[in-house]
């Protein structure tokens, strides 16, 4: 063996056994290139969910029924931003660099969660995206608070006390509409049939069919299985949606005693796919708008860019 | 430079949040901006957006120079070989209080 590979095994060693100890990797710390790949790969995707998925609810905010909820929104789509940023921040310590990372998501090189390819349709959206949504994201995310790279775990802590707030808002947006008129309560059904299954292929595919499930397991970014993440989703929204007095569009969906679970019918993953693969109802929107944010924004970077040389701050 | 109007032609940011007087600044994250104002101006809109903070100090992540993981055995070992230094070092009779 070469010394080299003598090291290199050593550096594995010390990396396996801290995740064997459930401590956490650090940026500077070695670990295998296949981990960082994944890692920048999971956590870019990640940001750049939260910064698409500002586009269907900020949709609405011209729209907002009161000043109250108009400045719920508001709060809510900044939130998102400053969620795309605390992980952006997260996969830079990888050594990827943000404007690279942009560049990926402009040109579809890299993904972001298929969700935010439906429309929001009506207000009742707003919440349904709320209460569905970011529930699904609640539940995927808690887990990855213990996810083993520090940066990653550190951003999601911050992301879950926060999204809190978002899930609750859109249940109560649906309640009222829910208690409203018939109009507004038909709104609120329609809203929550068409999110009911997107939001459980949030999820990802069946553990059977997930590309990139038990390595990162065995890395412990992941600490639960899609499926069984799905399973806890379902049973959390049963009784929330009876209390709201609307119906999730499942005529399968019934308490299986001996499971202790929810049963619930097959998801259409022919659907999924076809959103995945760009044939969403609105993948190229999404991403025209998004390059134009980014476009019509350049003045102000160079703006302050400019003041900034001209004041000799100091830059790296 | 400026020519090439992306956020990460700005310097890294570190951002040190106090979250109210009488505790230590903590490190919160970082950012990228253009000057240190403007890194002030985006670490209170990124990491206070709920009373998380009372101060914040912003540092360029350039100048920030850390030990390296590698040689931490070595690095921090000093300390170690010196239990002297510990409270529960040293043996005291029973009953003697306030000590």
């Amino acid at each position: 063996m070469t010394t080299m590979a003598a090291d290199a095994g050593a550096y594995e060693a010390v990396f396996d056994a801290a995740l064997a100890a459930d401590e956490r990797i650090e940026p500077r710390d070695w670990m295998p290139d296949e981990y960082r790949t994944s890692l920048i790969r999971q956590i870019a995707q990640h940001a750049h969910s939260e910064i698409i998925g500002i586009q269907p609810e900020a949709n609405w905010i011209t729209r907002a029924p009161s000043l109250r909820r108009k400045a719920i929104l508001m709060a809510k789509v900044q939130d998102e931003a400053g969620h795309g940023l605390y992980l952006y921040s997260a996969v830079e310590t990888l050594g990827a660099r943000r404007e690279d990372l942009l560049d990926k998501l402009h040109t579809g090189r890299q993904k972001y969660s298929s969700i935010f390819n439906y429309p929001t349709l009506t207000w009742a959206d707003v919440g349904a995206i709320g209460w569905l949504v970011d529930g699904a994201a609640i539940t995927n995310q808690v887990p990855l608070c213990r996810c083993s790279y520090g940066p990653y775990a550190r951003a999601m802590v911050r992301i879950c006390k926060e999204e809190s707030f978002h899930q609750r808002q859109g249940y109560e947006l649906l309640l009222a509409l829910s208690r409203g008129t018939e109009a507004q309560r038909a709104m609120a059904q329609d809203a929550v049939d068409r999110w009911w299954w997107p939001s459980l292929m949030m999820f990802g595919p069946p553990d059977d069919e997930s590309a990139h499930s038990a390595q990162s397991m065995a890395w412990k970014i992941k600490r639960h299985s899609n499926d069984e993440l799905r399973q806890r989703f379902v049973d959390i929204c049963v009784p929330q949606a009876e209390s709201l007095g609307l119906t999730l569009p499942d005529p399968e969906l019934r308490w299986n005693e001996e499971r202790g679970h929810y049963d619930f019918g097959p998801i259409d993953w022919a659907e999924f796919r076809e959103v995945l693969r760009g044939n969403g109802p609105c993948n190229a929107q999404r991403i025209s708008q998004r390059r134009r944010a980014h476009e019509e924004g350049a003045w102000v970077r160079e703006a302050a860019a400019a003041y900034a040389a001209k004041h000799g701050e100091a830059r790296s | 430079m400026s020519t090439d109007a992306n956020g990460s032609d700005w310097p890294l940011w570190e951002v040190f949040v106090r979250s109210r007087r009488g505790l230590s600044h903590t490190h919160a994250g970082s950012l990228h901006a253009p000057d240190a104002q403007m890194a002030l101006r985006n670490a209170r809109d990124l990491y206070t957006r709920r009373s998380e903070g009372v101060s914040i100090w912003v540092v360029p992540s350039a100048s920030v120079t850390a030990s390296s993981p590698d040689e931490k055995d070595p690095f921090f070992e000093p300390s170690a070989d010196k239990p002297y230094r510990h409270p529960t070092f040293y043996d005291i009779p029973e009953g003697v209080r306030h000590l």
